[in-house]
């Protein structure tokens, strides 16, 4: 029965990756590192979105840099502003008003920044914003019938019009500095040791949060209409459902995850600017969700911490091979690991170990299933 | 072409189609077509490929839309719905080829097509009661899949997936199922069953089936509308259709 969220192998596999991001990564490294990998962490919630709403649902978007981009830029503005007190601030020709806006001979702070002034306002903004934005862009594409390579493209499109826009309007936004040197949360200076050891953490639960919310979706009949969808869409409105509302609503719950990961990309790493909204990003996270497996919540997670990893490694010695070190690599998975590290970790690891761990039994069948979780709906 | 329907008898048809014509960049694939469905009547469209039978279908269900004429069912205008409108309507359709979910299981397929939760919210919050899985099992029992609940649809034979897709519509509980092609590559033993199966449908639905099998039609059909170049070209009674010369010239024709 579906009443069951996770199966054994499952819990398993939640209880490893909560261990390694809330107990191994913590005890084993320090707060510099540490922070690297709660920034790498910040792209898992990306990540994870993309495995239901392109894995599961097969919408691919190539812009989710937008949804990341917009929730760490309205945190970024709450912060800027609180850096930015009069007093912070004298030596301006306009004190009170971000840096970026004096050195750009704006006067005045702009009717829209304004709001940002108070946290609860900026802590909904981070949600809200780019779920509205993803409610649009959803509601325009999907009624229409606009999928597959048109939508991955439109969705490009929009990332680089608004990198361009971003650039464009430096007196608002930072432009392409974006918006630096942000300094406290409510009164609390982010940029210490202890403060980035905290905020690792509040990322932590936050990921593992998104990934039981993850869970719930898949595992409700809204999942199971996604792969239908997916597969057959056709059959799916002649079932009686209104397949544009399904779309839409998954987009904005990728939406929603990867606002998250911005908000928390901004605190932690204590800046925001256009070159993590754009097209190169947005591609960079799909890749991380078809590494780990497009199709696996967790896989999500291990996609975006070793594609990572890989490229701060890779990116030190060899910087200008790092894009077609990465484009090659997207290839190589969808070519020839279409369920990635998941999909190898189903098929090579998990029989070995079942053989290990049950060595006296008499032979018990390997599971060489697909990797389709989705069946275990069934049972 | 006139009309050799009751159409001036003020009788409530199930469903009327009226002067429907859908053009295809020019080229009218269903030109001024008229034909009246009763309560409970199994209606059977034949025709030479390309007539335009599936087309029809099409426009019944919203995928096409027309480009005149109307189709009312009950008191419903379909032609201004959207598709999943049509199907909460009571109108169920089965594609000519099987169109199922070919990643879940037998089970899953039918589940999906249980009229509860087929809001955004409502499938967030669906649950596999008690009701559902009895009116699964049941479904399952009368498309002959009762033993292949857990199995993966991808895997069942063609017979299947086509039995499979018509439970799919039976549990929509729809009051007009449309049929394309259901026996379709399937063996002789398969027809049978599937006749069998669709008399035991028509106590409580109506029917339109197309189909392309004469012995079939004439083990099922009340009434049969033959279609030609998008236009009623003779109807009736299986009998009356077949002695109709305009009917024997367009099957000798080619
Ligand atoms: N979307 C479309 N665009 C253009 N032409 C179409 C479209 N759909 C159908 N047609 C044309 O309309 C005509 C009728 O097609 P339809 O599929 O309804 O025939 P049919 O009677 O179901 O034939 P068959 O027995 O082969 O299934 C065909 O000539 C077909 O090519
Ligand atoms: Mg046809």
């Amino acid at each position: 029965m579906n009443t069951t969220l996770y199966t054994r192998r499952e819990w398993i596999a939640l209880a490893i990756v909560a261990a390694l991001i809330l107990i191994v990564f913590p005890v084993t490294m320090d707060v510099f590192r540490l922070n690297l990998v709660g920034k790498y962490l910040t792209y898992a919630f990306v990540a994870v979105g993309l495995v239901l709403c392109w894995g599961h649902g097969g919408i691919l978007s190539l812009g989710q840099g937008i949804f990341f981009g917009l929730g760490g830029y309205c945190m970024a503005m709450f912060l800027k502003l609180e850096a930015s007190s009069p007093e912070n601030t004298a030596i301006q020709s306009t004190p009170g008003i971000p840096d970026f806006m004096d050195w750009n001979q704006v006067t005045e702070l702009p009717f829209w920044w304004v709001p940002f002034k108070s946290f609860p306002f900026a802590a909904a903004a981070v949600i809200l914003v780019p779920v509205v934005f993803a409610y649009v862009i959803g509601a325009a594409m999907f009624k229409r019938r606009v999928g597959g390579v048109y939508f991955a493209i439109i969705t490009q499109a929009i990332a680089a019009i608004l990198t361009i826009l971003i650039i464009g309007q430096q007196g608002y936004t930072g432009g392409v500095n974006g918006i630096t040197d942000l300094r406290t949360l409510l009164g609390w200076d982010i940029r210490t040791d202890s403060a980035k050891f905290i905020l690792y953490f509040v990322n932590a639960v936050l990921l593992i949060a998104v990934l039981v919310l993850g869970q719930m979706v898949r595992m409700s009949k809204f999942g199971r209409l996604l792969i239908a969808m997916r597969d057959k869409e056709d059959r799916v409105r002649f079932s009686g459902y209104s397949v544009a509302d399904f779309k839409i609503f998954i987009f904005c719950l990728a939406a929603a995850f990867s606002a998250i990961g911005g908000a928390m990309f901004t605190l932690q790493v204590g800046f925001m600017s256009p070159s993590f909204v754009g097209i190169v990003p947005s591609i960079e996270m799909v890749i991380f969700a078809a590494v780990g497996g497009r199709l696996s919540l967790f896989g999500a997670v291990y996609g975006a911490l070793i594609v990572n990893w890989a490229k701060t490694s890779f990116s030190e010695t060899f910087p200008e091979l790092w894009l077609f070190a990465m484009g090659g690599l997207f290839i190589a998975v969808v070519m020839a690991f279409p369920n990635g590290l998941a999909g190898l970790y189903r098929s090579h690891v998990e029989p070995f170990l079942a053989k290990l761990t049950r060595k006296s039994p008499p032979s018990p069948a390997p599971d060489t299933a697909p990797v389709e979780a989705v069946k275990l709906a069934a049972e | 072409m006139q009309q050799t329907n009751p159409a001036s008898t003020s009788k409530d048809f199930l469903l009327s189609v009226e002067g429907l014509t859908v053009s295809f960049d020019g080229f009218k694939a269903v030109n001024d077509l008229s034909f009246y469905v009763d309560e409970n009547e199994i209606r059977v469209i034949i025709g030479p490929n390309g007539a335009g039978k599936t087309t029809v279908l099409d426009l019944i269900c919203g995928r096409t839309k027309a480009t005149a004429g109307s189709i009312r069912f009950r008191d419903k205008e379909l032609t201004r719905m959207r598709e999943h409108e049509i199907v909460h309507a009571g109108v169920g359709r089965k594609f000519q080829n099987p169109s199922i979910y070919e990643d879940l299981t037998v089970f899953e397929n039918l589940e999906l097509s249980f009229p509860r939760g087929r809001g955004v919210f409502g499938a967030l919050a669906f649950k596999r009661d008690a009701e559902v899985v009895s009116r699964v099992e049941e479904i399952a029992e009368m498309i002959f899949l009762k033993n292949q609940l857990k199995t993966e649809a991808a895997i069942l034979s063609h017979g299947q997936k086509q039995w499979l897709e018509i439970g799919m519509l039976l549990i929509q509980s729809p009051e007009l199922l449309m049929l394309d092609e259901p026996v379709a590559g399937m063996s002789v033993s398969e027809r049978v069953k599937t006749a069998e199966l669709l008399h035991r449908i028509i106590q409580d639905h109506s029917v339109i089936v197309i189909e392309h099998d004469m012995k079939f039609v004439q083990d099922i059909a009340h009434r049969v509308t033959v279609m030609h170049q998008g236009k009623v070209l003779s109807e009736g009674s299986m009998d009356h259709v077949q002695h109709d010369p305009k009917v024997i010239e367009v099957y000798l024709g080619h």
